[in-house]
């Protein structure tokens, strides 16, 4: 295997990575902080892909048919208000009455919540997957022989910099330390006067925004969207969690990245055929071997 | 002498279990009550209920004049009220430094929260050693210091202790009620709840003695200390 191939794989996997990065910080806030796996996650994600087409599609008259990346940006940081504020309502709506149930019931009543999304959807938009209306270049630039579109790395770049935003608030934000706390004890947090059920909220407005920036990016990057693309990619960036240890957010970022170059490596090692079969042995993999993940603590159950 | 709290003919019942039947206890500005019972006799509900954290199904709870009864956990905090668990719940995954500083979280000015962070350094220089190290990491005797200091942060103006010397050695328990002793001398009232009768009857200036969820004796604490029911019950020989 030569070297510029390898820095080819290595690079698509990098690419690959961010996305399910941004995804997966999602879902490890919520389960940090609520021991919820929250498989409606994966659906904010296409539904950010959906307020990025339906804002484009509104303001395609004034864009015209090629965006640059500014006016994407743009577009991404509306969609993220919006699905932020989906994810804050259906915490509001469907899990938070639910606090102190059974865990089980609360990950079926999150299955639920993901078919409600996805068949909204479908009922909204059609079935039939959707072209996004405006796709970006192709214009590209090699390094040392690998080949990395423009668009390819302004998306990492902008991924990179909500993930250094997000550890930072989460590092040395008043809210940032509230949310640690309540993933540790929420019932002492309550007696040292934090609102527990609004910083839930937020840790809800942050993750689910932040898939909506994945999903308006791989629209406009991968250029078709339908109402199950969630489903997938949800599942890939639980994969990516629990590699890096759930609960986690650098490890939910790590993870990401192992599972995108696993993914890149395997597709050129087995064929493209084989991606999903080849992430989601790694799922059980480290499951079975190593449930706590790369970064992770051990879990202990709470009574 | 007004009251800070007054907790008049609580009851809190867990499903059909009523764990206070009837309770009333007062605390007056800048006493220090301690509340005795054995295991089961309603003393933990008790402060959950004043801090919010416990359902009240009848009776009230007035503080600072203003009726509380069943308030939200961080209006109590904003108004003075703070309560230091049982079994201390430091958060153990985050620094000393973080733990005081989430004690500071309903407090809305930084430099009084740093400020009050100072002073609980000079008073336990021991958390000011160890302000990096993980909450986890200090022993037991450390981290029901932290958890008082954390406490101290939020300002209180009653301050609830929930069995601080709970598995600690003596000597810890000595040091945990000089502590106390001290944050009652800076004006701040507590309510102390103990199994152990001893040291708590040494640091209270008044006490009252729960059992079955009702108050069985109340009394001045070197009147508890004399009398032939608690020495039997609590004190030993």
């Amino acid at each position: 295997m030569d070297f510029e191939y390898l820095l080819q794989l290595i690079l698509n996997g990098l690419f690959v990575g961010s996305f399910y990065g941004l995804v997966a910080l999602g879902y490890s806030m919520v389960y940090g902080i609520i021991k919820l796996l929250n498989f409606a996650h994966g659906d904010i994600y296409m539904l950010g892909a959906f307020s990025g087409y339906t804002l484009l599609t509104i303001g395609a008259g004034v864009i015209g048919g090629q965006a640059s990346i500014a006016v994407l940006v743009v577009i991404m940081l509306i969609a993220m208000v919006l699905t932020g504020t989906v994810g804050l309502i259906l915490e509001r709506v469907a899990y938070r009455p639910l606090r102190g149930a059974p865990r089980l019931s609360v990950l079926i009543t999150a299955v639920g919540a993901s078919f409600a999304l996805e068949y909204g959807i479908a009922v909204s938009f059609g079935p039939n997957p959707r072209v996004y209306p405006v796709r970006l270049g192709n214009e590209a630039f090699t390094i040392f022989g690998a080949r990395l579109t423009y668009a390819q790395l302004a998306m990492m770049l902008i991924a990179v910099a909500l993930m250094i935003g997000l550890d930072q608030a989460v590092r040395r934000t008043r809210s940032g330390r509230a949310m640690r706390a309540i993933s540790q004890d929420p019932k002492a947090c309550l007696l040292m006067g934090i609102n527990v059920d609004s910083v839930i909220t937020r840790t809800f407005f942050i993750g689910s925004a932040l898939a909506g920036a994945a999903g308006v990016m791989s629209g406009a990057y991968y250029g078709k969207i339908d109402f199950l693309m969630g489903f997938i990619i949800g599942l890939k960036a639980f994969t990516a969690a629990v590699i890096g240890g759930i609960g986690n957010l650098r490890g939910a970022v790590l993870g990401a990245i192992v599972l995108g170059l696993l993914e890149s490596f395997g597709t050129a090692w087995l064929g493209s055929e084989w991606r999903d079969v080849f992430a989601f042995g790694f799922l059980i993999l480290f499951l079975t071997v190593r449930p706590t993940g790369l970064l992770g603590e051990r879990v202990t159950e709470r009574v | 002498m007004s009251n800070v709290l007054e907790v008049r003919d609580l009851v809190v019942s867990y499903g059909k279990v009523e764990a206070l039947r009837g309770l009333s206890l007062t605390v007056g500005d800048g006493e220090t009550v301690s509340l005795l019972g054995n295991n089961g006799a309603g003393k933990s509900t008790t402060v959950g209920a004043i801090s919010g954290v416990v359902r009240v199904t009848s009776g009230t709870i007035t503080a600072f004049g203003k009726d509380v009864t069943n308030a939200k956990p961080w209006d109590l905090v904003e108004m003075g009220i703070i309560h230091v668990p049982e079994g201390r719940r430091i958060f153990s995954r985050l620094t000393v430094h973080e733990n005081l500083q989430i004690g500071g979280y309903a407090v809305s000015d930084t430099s009084v929260i740093n400020q009050r962070i100072k002073q609980v350094y000079s008073l336990l220089p021991r958390l000011a050693e160890r302000r990096s190290q993980q909450g986890g990491t200090l022993s037991g005797g450390e981290q029901q210091m932290l958890a008082i200091g954390r406490a101290m942060v939020s300002g209180p103006k009653l301050l609830m202790l929930d069995e601080p010397s709970m598995g600690l050695a003596p000597l810890m328990v000595a040091q945990v009620m000089d502590v106390v002793r001290d944050i009652r001398e800076q004006g701040t009232s507590v309510l102390l709840i103990e199994q152990n009768a001893r040291s708590a009857l040494r640091v209270a200036t008044r006490g009252y003695v729960i059992d079955s969820g009702v108050v069985t004796i109340e009394a001045p604490a070197e009147q508890l200390r004399a009398d032939p029911r608690v020495v039997e019950a609590y004190l030993g020989k």
